[in-house]
């Protein structure tokens, strides 16, 4: 069943409240995830991701904030679920890694007991069953000597033991999507690769998987398709080969251009994006990419809708440059740029 | 646990070693203080002050005065009151610490429960009327001296509303648990709840500011994320984690009221505890049993202390190791 989407999201805005009014942080995000696929999800700190996940799994709890739109899962919609079902479809259906392993387990209970309890929230097994099962997870995810670590306090785990015994809790009743919001972003790049290695290993088992970060080098190497967002909307999105051999959005140039590369030319200084990232408070009635873009041109004050170039259906973008001119465009920009950082 | 242990008995020994030490010097080394004209009575002559002297060994050098008081206090047992004579402090005190450990065991159930409840309560209900409406009755609760309130518990049940009522309230007093538990309690009660009201607001905005900054932890939002209740949320993982600093203020306060801090809820009340013993044995300046239940109160906050560090470690698996 190619066609259905496991996971559907549609127009989703999320605002909160604030003295300064009414601020907008997601708006009329849509994004699609097949089953087992991965899907990356790129942008700066603000643009976004972390908090549309959260709101697809409904766990904004702070009463100041508005969710609107559709989030579908297996067709139904989670914005209108009762709570009861919510909470079956959370840990069960959808689980989520969160991005800094240090606090995410509640300190006073040990890993194992962790894992079992979310086992037994969802499933009539017994303690001993459960527990069980946690050391079996906890060996998967690569913990040595499983069986007596399950009985270890988060605090006698490292950053990565922890992350991993994260992930170990969100696979325990193997879940057909896992969210992971920034999985790595705390821990040190030998970890990393291991945490990434993990994630794809879970993605050949059959879960779909939606990989928030920052870094472009994570997305590169782990995601079948790319979502980039900026000020809350997404600018680009397609299969991963599309987005990063021929990306159309001046803001995925940018990205892609300030990631060092081992082979290129020596450059003086790394390309960056001029200009600061958008404030949720101050998103312009346009494009939000406009007040930093060098090919900024009077469309741009109208709101740009993604939508597919000419070639390839499945690969989008929110930019009114004529599609058919871009890779032109982003070489003279290119050129443009080292010149001013020389 | 056996090393914890010692460690912890000598320090409370230390600290009761120095604590008498103190006791003893504000008392016999007090300018223009001089114990034996207490003891004679005013006017005394200067032979029957010498003879007192004398007999009570205030001639005697002062550490030698110290040991001798100490062996009578705690080997013998047989340290006499200067103004009482005859009645000895030890029996004193083994009397007098049931009465105390009745009132403070039963108020601290009390407000442990209620402050417990009342601080969770709020918290849950943050943002909405009952919250602020909790936290009042805290107050009110805080602000309220105990001689006061005592004394208003006892006009109403004792006088204004005892012949409708408060007819089934006894007399102030105490009655002890094994002659009468019927009774005991029922002399108990009404102490129990004006000591318990003093405590119970100040654990309830504590627990109260806990509970909702655990709410905002991230292991929270992990455990939503498991799907589970909020219920089980609340209790299972905010809670659990809110008591940590809330036991050791219970430990100190518990340690303090059984030694002696219940003082003002046994006067009003009538009761015949280490805190009624205490201040009359300041009041008439009588230093051994000063300096019995001086003794007795620093050793129970110790104990108190030790309890707490062992209670915690069972709380807080970080703490174990360090």
């Amino acid at each position: 069943m190619p066609d259905q989407p496991l996971l559907d999201v549609r127009d989703l805005r999320v605002s909160f409240r604030t003295r300064q009014g009414s601020v907008t942080v997601v708006d009329g995000l849509s994004l699609s995830v097949a089953p087992g696929d991965i899907l990356g999800v790129v942008g700066e700190s603000g643009s976004g991701k972390s908090v549309s996940m959260l709101a697809v799994l409904r766990l904004l709890t702070n009463p100041n904030v508005t969710v609107s739109g559709q989030v579908l899962f297996r067709g139904r919609d989670l914005l209108s679920l009762p709570d009861k079902e919510m909470r079956a479809i959370r840990g069960r259906e959808i689980a989520m890694v969160f991005q800094d392993p240090m606090t995410a387990l509640t300190p006073v209970y040990t890993v194992g007991w962790q894992i079992a309890e979310q086992i037994r929230a969802h499933e009539p097994v017994s303690r001993k069953e459960a527990n069980a099962r946690a050391v079996r997870l906890l060996s998967d995810v690569g913990i040595p000597d499983a069986a007596s670590r399950v009985n270890a306090y988060p605090h006698e785990f490292s950053g990565g033991m922890r992350q991993r015994a994260v992930i170990a809790m969100a696979l325990s009743c193997d879940p057909s999507l896992l969210i992971a919001d920034e999985p790595t972003t705390a821990l040190d790049v030998t970890v990393q690769a291991q945490i990434l290695d993990l994630m794809r290993e879970l993605n050949t088992r059959g879960s779909a998987v939606v990989l928030i970060t920052h870094d472009m080098g994570v997305i590169s190497q782990i995601a079948d398709r790319v979502l980039v967002m900026y000020g809350g909307r997404a600018a680009e999105e397609g299969p991963r080969r599309a987005v990063f051999h021929g990306p159309r959005h001046p803001y995925t140039w940018g990205l892609l251009d300030s990631v060092p590369r081992v082979g290129g030319p020596r450059l003086r200084r790394l390309p960056t994006i001029a200009g600061m990232p958008v404030a949720p408070g101050s998103l312009p009635e346009g494009c939000a990419f406009a007040p930093r873009c060098r090919l900024r041109h009077a469309r741009c004050e109208e709101l740009p809708v993604l939508s597919a170039g000419n070639a390839d259906a499945a690969h989008r973008d929110a930019c009114w440059l004529p599609p058919d001119q871009r890779a032109a465009l982003r070489l003279t920009t290119r050129t443009a740029d080292s010149e001013v950082a020389s | 646990m056996l090393s914890f242990a010692l460690k912890r008995f000598g320090s409370a020994l230390l600290v009761m070693f120095a604590i008498s030490v103190l006791v003893f010097l504000i008392f016999f080394a007090t300018p223009g203080v001089d114990p034996a004209a207490r003891i004679a009575g005013r006017n005394a002559d200067p032979a029957t002050l010498a003879q007192v002297r004398h007999s009570f060994g205030l001639d005697r050098p002062m550490p030698v005065r110290y040991l001798l008081m100490m062996r009578h206090l705690l080997v013998d047992r047989d340290l006499e009151s200067f103004v009482n004579r005859g009645s000895r402090v030890i029996p004193q005190i083994v009397q007098a610490t049931p009465v105390t450990l009745s009132l403070v065991i039963g108020a601290a159930l009390i407000w442990m429960v209620a402050g417990i409840v009342m601080g969770t309560a709020a918290a849950t209900l943050r943002g909405k009327a009952a919250d602020p409406l909790i936290m009042l009755v805290g107050v009110v609760g805080v602000s309220l001296p105990a001689y006061w309130l005592g004394e208003v518990v006892n006009l109403i049940t004792q006088k204004q509303l005892h012949s409708s009522v408060f007819s089934w309230v006894p007399p102030p007093g105490y009655v002890g648990l094994g002659q009468d538990p019927g009774q005991w309690a029922l002399h108990m009660l009404f102490p129990w709840l004006t000591l318990a009201l003093l405590y119970a607001g100040i654990y309830a905005r504590l627990l109260r500011g806990e509970v909702v900054t655990a709410l905002g932890e991230d292991y929270v939002r992990t455990a939503r994320a498991k799907g589970l209740s909020e219920r089980r949320i609340l209790i299972r993982h905010a809670l659990r984690c809110s008591l940590i600093p809330i036991v050791s203020l219970f430990g100190l306060d518990f340690g303090a009221l059984v030694g002696g801090a219940a003082l003002l809820t046994e006067v009003v009340f009538g009761l015949p505890g280490i805190g009624k013993l205490t201040f009359d044995a300041l009041q008439n300046l009588d230093l051994p049993v000063i300096m019995g239940t001086v003794l007795y109160a620093a050793f129970f906050v110790v104990l108190a202390n030790a309890l707490v560090d062992i209670l915690y470690a069972r709380l807080d698996p970080r703490a174990r190791h360090a």
